[in-house]
């Protein structure tokens, strides 16, 4: 009996080496230890075996089926692996053959930019305000300090639909609205197009973006003002970005000022971007005039505000070095897709 | 406005450089625009002393000079034939810069030796008005005296700055030397001087030779005359000219000169009149009679009409008040008498009449911001000073002044915390007096308030604010410091429309499509570029000064404009093209426009490129649709476009109602925009589509049971609509039903003609048992009954 278990353990050793593919291994298995197998019958037949020889055998054969399995599982994960190589092997692909893109477009610049200066407005508390681009030459100019006749309507060369009706010159009739409709505190940004009669070049578009704040609370100073228009530079164009007040004339505003920052290009030591001077003017504010609040129904005794306006195309164009404003209007697919 | 700074220095002292100068002024409020070195473009050229002059060896029409430059004597060969000896000349030496980027190099002229160049005028860029005789043909012959080897611009006084300032419209005053040096003292620290007006006794009485009538006072609060007799027309000296030249202003006679020369000193534009032409011995300013006309000093004829402003003689017009003068009475060669008036006009008047007319001057633009009532006095006095100084004529005696408004400063009072509480700062009651004090605003400190006299030049100074601005501009803007108000850690809010135009830009571009942004106003001739009839035209917004007809009209729809991208883009060669705009288009309630126009926010798209077809823009809309919640509110329906192919055209609806248009663009219309490929395009009301939309998001328990998937395949007439049978599928599946899906339409072989098949796959569940087959069955029996019945649908 003994025997006959070497016997088989031997055999069964020889016959794996000889197998090399998994299908044959369990028909091994099956075949030397499987319910009918070999190994099985032998012990079938320990009964047969004086009691006191049983334990013995019984405990070879266990080790001789657990030596077998043991080697089985080996070979079957050895096997495995070599399988697996192989194919791996064979799959090998030229990784540097150009991925499959899936279509994707882009924002317009001026857009993306919006949403940049929405982020860091909305982020200190301003809420989004819009309004009509056809809108009431009340609301563009007379609630603004600007009554019929006064020589800034010249200045903003003004599309007129009629006497009454025009095309905005600025988002500032926004403002007026926004505080019409509230009361105090107030804090929004104004975004939207715009329309002013310029002949078209690499500067001027009739129809250009703008976006304008305003602040109107108790105690809102010209300090708070330059606070908030600093940090902003700062998120736009780097933490390293200086501003400069310097005083200006707006109807609207009173004291006002116009505000320079450092230029993104050179910061600071002069370029061509910034005609050398080091600065680039980006943004027109001021605290908002005492009859402006008083149009809207707000105490100026009481309340003070500042606002402030700004380019979006013209910011757009100096984050991206875009030298020609029309190419924002041109739509290009290889100009869109750049940004 | 051009500020010489040899001329503001009569009035201020400036002890720094003037780029500094430059910093400050801007930094107060007086933007420099640039600093101007005149001349700059010329160097090395000095005074030379011709000693002689002989014929060139080898050329008839040259010279040879031997010029004596004070450190040597060189010689130098010229063409020209106005040279002699011992006159002083201009002289280029070797490496001398001229205008126009020319160097003077030493060289030879036809085999003789030149050490540098003699100067004409014009190659200096000199005008008589820079110097007598410069204009003349040849070599600048100098007529004074002057150091040999003196630099030229030294001894011409052609040296010196000038600085370009921009002058914001609510400060008149500073548009002129007197003003700005009061502007420079303040923000240097030093003070400043009038000049100084003596006018010498003089003769007559001006009240005999003139009579002064204002009819309309309010149009013309100051009207001052005074008489000059025997005046001799002449050139005015050369500082005088200089000066102007610098100020920009072109010299013309002594006595035109002086009135732009106060002009430019005192802020006052002036006017001279040739008194023997002043019919009547009368000057009435008065609004212009019907009919009336006048020729301008630019020699144009110019009709007035009776809200225009003149200054008229016993007859007729002599001037447009404040604008220009006529032709009529214009100083001339032969003028022996003149008047000179100083006064003051209505600015919003001067503004209205100057723009009917088309027609800006220096003095309309000036009056136009309103000025002084008191410097119309100073001013003329100046000028009859000048005419004395200049020895150019005899002064008359007195004035005619007619004064119909106050000269007297104005009283304000303020809080003066109200000033720190508006800038932010802690300044105390005596360093804001101290402020404005130094401005000429004479403020005293009572208590909490403060009391100010502000002067007639500042009309500008209405309130608390403007006296917060002159405070906060002297102190220094960029000594306030930066504060953030209470509440800037909030949070801002976008609202739901906000966000979701956001988030359909951002679906769209993960679509594979681009942003566009195109001009809100067209042509009106677009309509027929899309297909769409004169008779079929929609009323739109008219601009009624617009840059030219092809931008007159706001756009109503936006299907040319993305039609011209994409045109532009295709005959750029760009191989696929898909794009959308979202803005809005305006819709007038009525016309004429008595209300503000529906402006109805749209967004269109436009794509061509391989494998575009009308689904693959149907399934972009699909996916906005269920971005927007509105799947099962959304039904698509074959529709009519002049702008669309007919058979290829399919109209939203969303519950219903028209919620935009889209399909293959006419080739009709893709031939107008020179679009020779197939074209997609919609147009969508997005307005609507927010307004619908159903952002509400709910979760709903996942599947617990399983799902059954039967096909199901079938041939129907080819006319025969999917959205039929999809109606007939949902309702023969019943709530059992819970996904159909289309995945095969064929037509050919094995399929009679004018038929198609369908495929379907359809999925059954329900949410609380396991279905049976024989439930399924009934539903599926159900299904195929209909499509037999109604559609007349064969199996397959």
């Amino acid at each position: 009996m003994r025997d006959k278990l070497e016997q088989i353990k031997r055999k069964a050793m020889e016959a794996m080496d000889s197998l090399n593919n998994l299908d044959q291994l369990e028909e091994f298995r099956v075949k030397t230890l499987g319910k009918k197998g070999e190994l099985t019958l032998v012990l079938r037949e320990m009964g047969k075996l004086p009691p006191e020889e049983r334990p013995v055998i019984g405990q070879l054969a266990n080790e001789i089926r657990s030596y077998l399995e043991n080697e089985l599982s080996k070979k079957t994960a050895e096997l495995k692996n070599a399988a697996l190589e192989k194919r791996l092997a064979e799959e090998a692909i030229d990784v540097t053959v150009p991925g499959k893109v899936p279509a994707l477009g882009k924002l317009h610049p001026v857009t993306k930019v919006l949403n940049e200066l929405k982020d860091i407005f909305l982020g200190m508390g301003f809420d989004v305000a819009e309004g009509p681009e056809v809108e009431w030459d009340s609301y563009n100019f007379e609630a603004l300090n600007i009554p019929k006749n006064h020589p800034a309507r010249d200045v903003q060369d003004t599309f007129y639909i009629n006497e009454n009706i025009l095309l905005r010159t600025h988002t500032s009739p926004v403002q007026i609205r926004t505080m019409l409709k509230k009361k105090p505190p107030i804090k929004v940004i104004c975004p939207g197009r715009v329309y002013r009669s310029d002949a078209i070049d690499a500067t001027h578009s009739p129809i250009f973006h703008q976006i304008e704040g305003l602040v109107v609370d108790k105690n809102i100073t010209m300090g708070d003002l330059k606070g908030v228009l600093d940090v902003f530079a700062k998120q736009v164009f780097g933490p390293e970005t200086k501003t400069k007040f310097r005083p200006h004339h707006f109807p609207f505003t009173e004291p006002s000022a116009e505000v320079d920052v450092t230029c993104a290009i050179c910061h600071g030591s002069g370029c061509r971007v910034c005609s050398y001077t080091g600065w680039i003017e980006i943004l027109g504010a001021g605290m908002v005039h005492p009859k402006v609040l008083a149009y809207c129904g707000i105490d100026p005794q009481e309340y003070s505000g500042f606002a402030f306006g700004m380019g979006l195309d013209r910011i757009t164009n100096l984050k991206y070095g875009i030298d020609d404003i029309r190419l924002l209007f041109e739509n290009d697919i290889r100009f869109l897709k750049q940004f | 406005m051009l500020m010489p700074i040899n001329w503001v220095k009569d009035y201020v002292e400036i002890d720094m450089d003037i780029r500094e100068l430059a910093d400050k002024l801007t930094m107060t409020g007086s933007k420099v625009e640039e600093v101007i070195t005149l001349r700059e473009n010329i160097s090395n050229v000095v005074v030379g002393r011709i000693i002689s002059v002989e014929q060139h060896p080898n050329a008839d029409k040259l010279v040879v000079c031997n010029v004596d430059v004070g450190t040597e004597v060189i010689q130098i060969v010229t063409g020209a034939s106005n040279v002699a000896p011992g006159q002083l000349v201009p002289v280029a030496l070797h490496g001398a810069k001229l205008p126009g980027g020319v160097t003077i190099k030493k060289g030879k002229l036809r085999g003789v030796e030149s050490h540098g160049m003699m100067c004409s005028g014009e190659e200096l860029e000199l005008k008589d008005s820079d110097y007598p005789g410069a204009e003349v043909d040849g070599i600048l012959i100098l007529q004074e005296e002057y150091p040999l080897g003196m630099d030229i611009k030294e001894a011409l006084d052609l040296n010196g700055q000038v600085v370009d300032l921009e002058i914001t419209s609510n400060r008149p005053d500073c548009l002129s030397m007197v003003g700005m040096a009061r502007e420079i003292a303040v923000s240097t620290g030093k003070s400043w001087r009038m000049p100084k007006i003596d006018v010498m006794p003089s003769i007559g009485n001006v009240k005999d030779e003139l009579q002064v009538v204002v009819e309309n006072p309010d149009l013309c609060p100051r009207y001052i005359a005074r008489i000059v007799k025997d005046v001799k027309i002449g050139p005015s000296p050369q500082w005088m000219r200089r000066r102007l030249a610098a100020a920009g202003i072109r010299p013309i006679n002594n006595i035109v000169d002086i009135t732009n020369y106060v002009m430019l000193e005192l802020g006052q534009p002036m006017h001279a009149f040739d008194y023997d032409k002043i019919e009547g011995r009368k000057i009435v300013v008065r609004t212009a009679k019907p009919g009336e006309s006048i020729v301008t000093l630019d020699d144009k004829q110019r009709s007035l009409t009776p809200d225009m402003l003149v200054i008229a003689d016993a007859s007729k017009p002599i001037a447009v008040a404040g604008v220009m003068g006529g032709a009529n009475s214009e100083i001339s060669a032969d003028t022996k008498h003149i008047v000179f008036e100083s006064a003051l006009f209505n600015g919003t008047s001067v503004r209205l009449t100057s723009k009917a007319l088309g027609l800006r001057s220096e003095s309309s633009s000036r009056f136009e911001k309103g000025l002084d009532i008191n410097m119309t006095l100073t001013a003329i006095d100046r000028a009859v000073q000048l005419v004395q100084e200049l020895g150019a004529g005899t002064v008359v005696e007195g004035r005619i002044d007619v004064l119909n408004a106050s000269t007297d400063n104005r009283k304000l009072t303020a809080k003066w915390n109200r000033i720190n509480q508006l800038l932010g700062l802690n300044l105390t009651a005596d360093e804001i007096a101290d402020i404005l004090n130094d401005l000429g605003l004479e403020t005293s400190v009572d208590g909490e308030s403060i009391t100010t006299l502000v002067p007639t030049y500042r009309n500008d100074i209405e309130g608390e604010a403007d006296l917060a601005e002159e405070v906060a501009r002297i102190y220094g803007y960029d000594r306030i410091p930066m504060t953030l108000m209470e509440g800037s850690a909030a949070k801002g809010i976008r609202t739901e429309n906000q966000k979701l135009v956001d988030s359909i830009k951002l679906a769209l571009t993960g679509m594979g499509m681009y942003e566009v942004i195109t001009y809100s106003f067209t042509s009106p001739r677009v309509y027929e570029s899309i297909g769409i009839t004169v008779d079929m035209v929609p009323e739109t917004v008219r601009i009624a000064n617009p840059l030219g007809e092809d931008q007159s009209i706001m756009r109503t729809t936006l299907m040319p404009n993305i039609l011209e991208v994409l045109s532009r883009n295709y005959n750029r060669r760009i191989e696929s093209c898909s794009i959308f705009e979202i803005n809005p288009v305006f819709l007038p309630k009525a016309l004429p426009l008595t209300d503000l126009p529906d402006e109805v926010l749209t967004l269109a798209m436009g794509e061509y490129g391989d494998g575009v077809d009308f689904y693959t823009l149907k399934g972009k809309i699909e996916a906005l649709i269920s971005l927007l919640g509105l799947s099962k509110r959304t039904d698509y329906q074959k529709a009519v476009h002049p702008a669309l192919h007919p058979g290829r055209t399919a109209e939203v609806l969303v519950d219903g109602k028209s919620a935009g248009i889209f399909g293959e663009v006419h080739p009709r219309t893709a031939e107008n925009y020179e679009l020779n490929t197939r074209v997609i395009m919609a147009e969508l009301n997005l307005q609507a589509l927010l307004e619908n939309a159903d952002t509400v998001r709910k979760y709903k328990a996942l599947p617990k049971y399983p799902a059954v998937t039967r096909d199901l395949a079938f041939i129907v007439e080819k006319r025969i609509q999917a959205a039929q049978i999809l109606d007939l599928i949902c309702k023969g599946g019943g709530n059992i039903l819970e996904e159909v899906s289309l995945f095969d339409i064929y037509e050919g072989s094995q399929i009679p003609e004018g038929c198609k098949s369908m495929a379907y796959s359809l999925t059954y569940r329900a949410s609380d048992r396991t279905l049976t087959d024989d439930e399924v069955n009934r539903a599926h029996q159900r299904i195929i009954g209909l499509l037999e019945e109604e559609l007349n649908a064969r199996l397959r």
